[in-house]
């Protein structure tokens, strides 16, 4: 069947099959950053933004995307990469293989929530698994990256 | 694996219902537990483009598309502002946003799910679901009947004046829940609801006098918890789960009366 969609503003016109999960369509495009982590819906490691909204690219039908708008981190390489600024200076990072996933869910967290507590970056954040630290680094990280923010638009 | 052979978005409920006949179509919600199966599906069935993604409001009630999210309820201010937050506190623990942001209400109600805290949170209340062809159905009958071809339009919750407060306990965060609960309470009227047992959630009720003592509650969560079945599997014995059902429903009926409020 025929899809029409736009990866990081990029429009594709493509014949895919009914099942094809958009995870493995993304991948076919180029978009290497998008992973399967656990094949069970849990880790996050997967996130693309559908219309802005986060989501898990691992147990989306392609097909679902059809008309809409998937960013996926090649999309948004300065953001991404500034708050992966934040993250080497807190040493958040060890392995790494699940910061795409976060960072895309941090960056959609930046868009949606207004000056989150504590919890609620915890609770926004809780869907995306890392297997190397104890979390403390990234929170750490988010919220200086969000400090940030909050600042500029004070002085704004 | 699941494969789908064809892809229909459909067009009109009736022509949804005419596909969902077949035993080797399926309606497909957020698909986060269907693409855990190896079901082959012949045809699938796209609700998206029914305009059932919405919350109305009225004076009355509340109605809820099933093509809805679980983030869709979490968020909606209205609808937790209504219900003393349970939308928000019984969704939140569920995964992560972006499992939420797919998962739809249809889907998660349809399955009636043993696991399922927002079922045990819309137990509690004066909810309803609007099926295509059975019309409107009280959720606790709904919860028992069989899954069938039917469609799940609609989910509706009375604004009745219900005070609720839910709660559930898990071993690790993102987990499924050992067990879920919600209270709801209405005058002299108490609503409990116990689910994850590990069966699906189950509402019992109680009566409380305006002069009532401390043990009146007590009793009257004893005699719920008695007459409950609870079971026992990887997360939690038979008799963990009556000893946490104790602790949540009390808690919960703490938060209603005196605005009590425990970490989760």
């Amino acid at each position: 069947m025929q899809i029409k969609l736009w990866i990081n503003d990029k429009e594709y016109v493509d014949d895919i099959s009914p099942d094809t999960i958009l995870l493995d369509f993304l991948r076919s495009k180029g978009c290497l950053s998008v992973k399967r982590g656990c094949e069970t819906s849990n880790c996050g490691l997967c996130t693309v933004l559908l219309q802005g909204k986060p989501i898990l690219s691992c147990s989306t039908l392609a097909v679902r995307a059809n008309g809409l708008k998937v960013t996926t981190i090649e999309g948004i390489q300065d953001e991404a990469s500034e708050f992966g600024g934040f993250l080497a200076d807190e040493g958040a990072e060890q392995c790494g293989f699940c910061s795409p996933g976060f960072i895309m869910n941090v960056i959609a967290m930046k868009n949606e929530l207004k000056n989150p507590t504590e919890d609620e970056i915890k609770n926004y954040l809780e869907g995306n698994l890392c297997r190397c630290t104890g979390y403390m680094g990234q929170l750490r990280a988010v919220k200086k990256y969000l400090e940030k923010y909050s600042d500029m638009k004070k002085g704004a | 694996m699941f494969t789908i052979d064809k892809y229909v978005v459909a067009e009109s409920l009736e022509e949804a219902y005419e596909l969902n006949k077949s035993k080797r179509n399926a309606i497909i919600g957020g698909m986060l537990w269907l693409r855990m199966g190896r079901k082959k599906i012949r045809t699938a069935i796209d609700l998206s483009a029914l305009n059932l993604n919405k919350i109305d409001e009225d004076d009355e009630s509340f109605k809820i598309g099933c093509m809805c999210t679980l983030r869709d309820l979490e968020t909606h201010e209205n609808l937790n502002k209504s219900f003393n937050n349970i939308f928000h506190k019984s969704l939140k623990h569920i995964v992560g946003v972006q499992m939420r942001n797919l998962a739809t209400i249809g889907g998660s109600i349809y399955s009636r799910f043993g696991f399922s805290d927002i079922l045990t949170a819309l137990l509690s209340l004066d909810s309803y679901v609007e099926l295509f062809k059975g019309g409107i159905i009280p959720l606790n009958e709904y919860v028992n009947m069989p899954l069938d071809n039917d469609i799940l339009m609609k989910i509706i919750i009375n604004k009745d004046g219900r005070k609720a407060a839910c709660n559930s306990h898990r071993i690790s965060a993102t987990d499924f829940p050992v067990l879920t609960c919600a209270v709801a309470n209405k005058e002299n009227e108490w609503f409990v609801v116990v689910g994850a047992r590990p069966m699906k959630a189950k509402l019992s009720t109680f009566n409380l006098n305006n002069n009532y003592e401390k043990d009146d509650i007590d009793n009257a969560v004893l005699k719920i918890i008695d007459n409950i079945s609870f079971g026992t599997n990887i997360r939690g014995s038979k008799e963990y789960r009556q000893i946490l059902a104790d602790a949540l429903i009390k808690r919960n009926i703490d938060e209603i009366l005196n605005g009590g409020y425990y970490a989760d």
